[in-house]
């Protein structure tokens, strides 16, 4: 079942290059996106047996990640298929207002290809229990997106892919070597035993030789904070999100920063559980904390509302970091809101993306009065504003609240302060931000249209889950949560 | 110091004109032309050194004095240097650097006897020999250190005496490094063209450019001895054969300088002269070769 | 072992000529030769079981990247009109003598690194360490995008040689997934590199910067 999880979006992904008619291309995407959720559906309901030394398995974190992947694809497929619809016509030359350049869009095949190949290998990251392999899929993610953020074909979305390609290339080489010094430290004195599978080296952790899994865990969270969007590896980011087309940039943003710190959470496991949690966590926390700083600092005079959601997302990325260091209970808080940030952000892109088709600009100057223009959009941009700031009952909340409360008890006070304070700074940025787009007279030229359901209904649902998930949180996941937070060294509220 | 001693000094005073001969023989051979015959050299020194004398009178006795300067330079090296593993007639700690030394101040006369011409062309020539010497003397010095720490010897006929057969890959590193520095020493292609007759591309030829009679025949010769010189260093790597009768050594030593000389024929047929601002380019990849030849010899 | 350590001198040498280098042709040609020979390498390291697997790695490792990386770059330059010098940051001399600086530090660390078993070749990660570090160097130091990519490929041969020091405990199908990784890699950047010079008329890179922060 794991494996028929990976190779159907890539069986899917073929077909999309073979199939003629962009009606059916759509729905093949639509159609994968479902039957991919179905099964992580299943996967949840009746997880999998795997083997003690099989490649592929689900941890209980892989598995609440492989459902989020899913289920944010689906929503993220429907829109999609709207979106290219919309720009399908004006021969598919489109103007860009901010510079007045004019330029095409690729191929829908090749984006809708690779669309399905990203979610195989986001997929991949998710049930890989042998480093090796995560390596493997996490590169793989890498390559599957660079001709996504290059839908557009314009100068800026070039220069902003070549950066994603390069620095992100060189960080998951460094997490390669991590790999390697990882095998040194499993190894015995004559060189053999050396193994990269996780539950193999948590089952081993007492005789891993701690300074050489200290140097790997360096490596790898340098290597894999680099995708994950950790300052100072970050300097892709904001390029690449803003310049991607917005379902890829939800994509990028809800899922696959997710998949980055999926493989900090398992090297952070293996060191925990060989007693080094005290060395990983203050990295950790000490990455994260630079993070949301520098990117607080970096939202606040913003002039892209694109580049202003991913600062954001480099924020929560710290925000989550800095959970997974303190440890303990955080680091149940941290799983809460990685899943609760990725819904409200990638409702937040796809918002954005309506934004942009109608005002065919990503500047906040020029974007005034969605909230006549667009009721539906404008009234979900602000939900969302309340998201991502963390407020109550939006599920955002729990997760922080959880991390900070715990860090507080752990005797974190100082640290958890400053994350406020940044987090308090990111929420004057955005909400001015945000506040002056809803409300305000609509520019001269533009106006009401009317709002496909396609286009507000999967940011609406996200948005709603995520509210919910503020509310109740189900049982089940509270399961999940627990196991995923224990099996890492954590501990549960 | 015996008899044999002085064997190799005056070996090199005899034989060394030949190997000019031999480089321009094989040149023009691989041009397909037939070439001057191998004595040509000799034929020169001979017309040369019973020549009148024609004086500039902007120059001094620092332009006479040159000439024989370098010269004379270059016979006291030759009185250190051993050759195919025949001891050198005086040898003590250090003289190496010696060597470097008495290269330095041969080069020195004649730059200064080209800037006593007071001549726009002989000023140029002479700054840039004195930039590539910039380069080229560290190389030296840094693959003599290599050697002298491979062989644990300070003076040049202790680390001559045998071949470091273990250290291959270190002293294949410095032969190459000093291939480099030999073709840099004596004004050979890649470095600097010989042939040319343009004063501008020229750099040694045109600091030689006023001299005439005897003063441009112990140029000649000294030039001569300068690749038997720098050449002995290099043949000093090679394998030789150590009988014990000092002329059969001198003999295999020398029958190694013709190799390089025909090695030397053959790149200046194949290469061309390398842009002069990429020169000092080439020269520090030789010193880099040299250093990572000392590295190795320290690992 | 004498043939490794000629091996990786040889690889040493390589990457203080690609520090050198300025014309965009060979330096391709230099990094298809560092790649031929890494792939060698693996084959001549392995002891004892398996050399069906340590010859296909090398194999395929040769064929990549000696062949198919230097086609596709050099398609990807196809259409640059003059400009085909490197144009560095920091200078050809003073690259070289960094690099010298560089393989003295390496050659101290790997004398320093305790590793738990005696590596197959006593220069294994002195070189390794130094191939690295001309990689990381190549990406910083240059200014065109395709000595980026060549960058990424002697950072990758660098990793590569360290992780020939662990040659059993690595798993083939997870070596040939790596390679497999970086070949897609270097396709996929030789693709855009095309587009760039399509788009922009130069491989500058530092004239890529429109994306940029603005003073507050």
């Amino acid at each position: 079942m794991i494996r028929l999880l990976v190779l159907l979006p890539l069986a899917a992904a073929v077909a999309a290059m073979l199939l003629r008619a962009p009606g059916q291309r759509h729905a093949l995407l639509v159609a994968t996106a479902a039957l991919h959720a179905a099964l992580s559906v299943l996967a949840f309901i009746r997880p999998p047996a795997c083997a003690a030394d099989a490649w592929l398995g689900l941890d209980p974190a892989g598995l609440l990640f492989l459902g989020l992947t899913s289920f944010l694809f689906l929503a993220v497929a429907v829109y999609a298929v709207h979106s290219l619809r919309q720009t399908r016509g004006s021969q598919g030359r489109q103007v860009e207002v901010d510079t007045g350049t004019v330029f095409v869009n690729a191929p829908e095949a090749v984006f809708i290809a690779c669309l399905l190949v990203f979610l195989s290998t986001m997929t991949l990251v998710t049930v890989s229990r042998h480093l090796g392999v995560l390596w493997v899929a996490v590169e793989a993610t890498t390559l599957a997106t660079a001709p996504l953020i290059y839908f557009h074909r314009q100068p800026s979305s070039l220069e902003a892919t070549w950066k994603y390609l390069l620095v992100c290339s060189v960080g998951i080489a460094l997490a390669l070597l991590g790999n390697f010094l990882v095998v040194i430290a499993a190894a015995a004195a004559d060189g053999t035993g050396g193994t990269l599978l996780v539950p193999e080296l948590l089952a081993r952790s007492v005789g891993l030789q701690p300074a050489w899994l200290k140097a790997a865990f360096v490596f790898l969270l340098v290597g894999y904070g680099t995708k994950m969007g950790l300052v100072p590896m970050h300097t892709w980011l904001p390029d690449a999100h803003s310049e991607a087309p917005s379902p890829v940039s939800a994509l990028l943003s809800g899922a696959l920063l997710n998949c980055a710190f999926l493989g900090i959470w398992r090297a952070h496991a293996i060191c925990a559980a060989a007693g080094l949690a005290e060395f990983s966590g203050a990295l950790l926390t000490g990455f994260g904390l630079l993070s949301m700083g520098l990117a607080a600092a970096l939202i606040v005079n913003q002039s892209d509302f694109k580049r202003m959601l991913a600062y954001s997302s480099v924020e929560h990325m710290g925000l989550l970091a800095f959970g997974t260091g303190v440890g303990g209970v955080a680091m149940y808080g941290a799983l809460l809101h990685a899943l609760n940030h990725s819904l409200v952000k990638a409702a937040l892109f796809l918002v954005a993306g309506n934004l942009v088709a109608l005002y065919q600009t990503k500047s906040i100057a020029k974007v005034s009065g969605v909230g006549r223009l667009l009721p539906v959009s404008g009234a979900l941009w602000l939900a969302g504003l309340m998201a991502i700031s963390g407020m109550p009952p939006f599920g955002t909340f729990a997760g922080e609240f959880t991390m900070l409360r715990a860090a507080f008890a752990q005797g974190q006070g100082g640290w958890a302060l400053a994350a406020l304070v940044a987090l308090g700074v990111a929420f004057v940025g955005m909400s001015r931000a945000f506040l002056n787009m809803v409300y305000g007279d609509a520019p001269a030229g533009l106006a009401p249209a009317r709002e496909a359901r396609r286009a507000y209904g999967p940011s609406l649902m996200l948005l709603a889950l995520s509210l919910a998930l503020g509310l109740w949180l189900p049982n089940g996941l509270h399961r999940l949560l627990a196991q995923a937070s224990l099996w890492a060294g954590g501990g549960v509220p | 110091m015996n008899a044999a001693a002085i064997l190799h000094p005056l070996a090199a005073l005899l034989l060394a004109p030949l190997l000019p001969g031999v480089i321009n023989r094989v040149k023009a051979r691989m041009a397909g032309r037939e070439g001057p015959p191998l004595l040509q050299l000799y034929y020169d020194l001979w017309k040369l050194l019973r020549k009148g004398a024609v004086y500039s009178r902007t120059t001094t006795w620092v332009f006479r004095a040159g000439p024989r300067l370098n010269f004379v330079c270059l016979l006291v090296a030759l009185l250190i240097l051993p050759l195919g593993r025949v001891p050198a007639a005086v040898s003590f700690a250090g003289d190496l650097v010696l060597l470097a030394y008495l290269l330095g101040l041969a080069r020195f006369a004649t730059v200064a006897a080209a800037l006593d011409t007071g001549s726009s062309f002989e000023g140029m020539g002479a700054s840039r020999e004195v930039q590539f010497a910039l380069f080229t003397e560290p190389a030296l010095l840094i693959g003599m250190a290599a050697l002298a720490h491979a062989s644990g010897d300070l003076s040049l006929t202790g680390i001559y005496a045998d071949w470091p057969a273990a250290l291959m890959p270190a002293m294949a590193l410095l032969g190459s490094g000093f291939f480099i520095l030999f073709l840099a020493e004596n004004c050979r292609i890649p470095v600097d063209d010989p042939a040319t007759h343009l004063e501008l591309t020229m750099i040694h030829e045109v600091m030689v450019l006023d001299h005439g009679n005897v003063d441009y025949a112990f140029i000649l010769w000294g030039s001569a001895l300068k690749l038997w010189v720098v050449g002995a260093l290099l043949v000093g790597l090679f394998p030789a054969a150590a009988t014990g009768c000092p002329l059969l050594d001198l003999a295999v030593g020398f029958l190694w300088l013709v190799v390089l000389a025909i090695l030397t024929g053959l790149v200046e047929s194949v290469m061309a002269r390398v842009r002069l601002l990429r020169v000092p380019q080439l020269l520090v990849g030789a010193g880099v070769l040299s250093t990572l030849g000392l590295l190795l010899t320290f690992w | 072992m004498n043939a490794i350590e000629t091996l990786l001198i040889a690889l040493v040498l390589t990457n203080l000529v690609l520090l050198g280098a300025s014309r965009l042709h060979n330096a391709i040609r230099i990094v298809a030769l560092q790649g031929i020979g890494l792939g060698v390498l693996p084959i001549l390291a392995h002891h004892g079981g398996m050399l069906w697997a340590a010859v296909l790695l090398g194999a395929g490792s040769a064929l990549i990247k000696g062949l198919l990386f230097p086609a596709m770059l050099r398609r990807a330059l196809r259409e640059t009109h003059g400009h085909r010098e490197m144009e560095p940051f920091i200078g050809f001399n003073l690259s070289l003598l960094c690099g010298v600086g560089a393989l003295a530090l390496s050659f101290w660390l790997g004398a320093r690194l305790p590793l738990p078993w005696p590596p197959v070749a006593d220069l294994l990660v002195p070189a390794g360490l130094f191939t690295v570090w001309t990689g990381l160097f190549m990406i910083v130091a240059r200014r065109k995008a395709i000595t980026q990519v060549l960058g990424f490929i002697v950072l990758e041969n660098g990793i590569f040689t360290l992780g020939i020091v662990l040659v059993e405990a690595m798993p083939l199908l997870v070596e040939l997934g790596v390679l497999l990784d970086i070949f897609v890699a270097v396709f996929v950047m030789g693709i855009i590199v095309f587009n760039i010079n399509r788009e922009f008329d130069h491989i500058n890179t530092d004239q890529l910067a429109a994306l940029r922060e603005d003073a507050p």
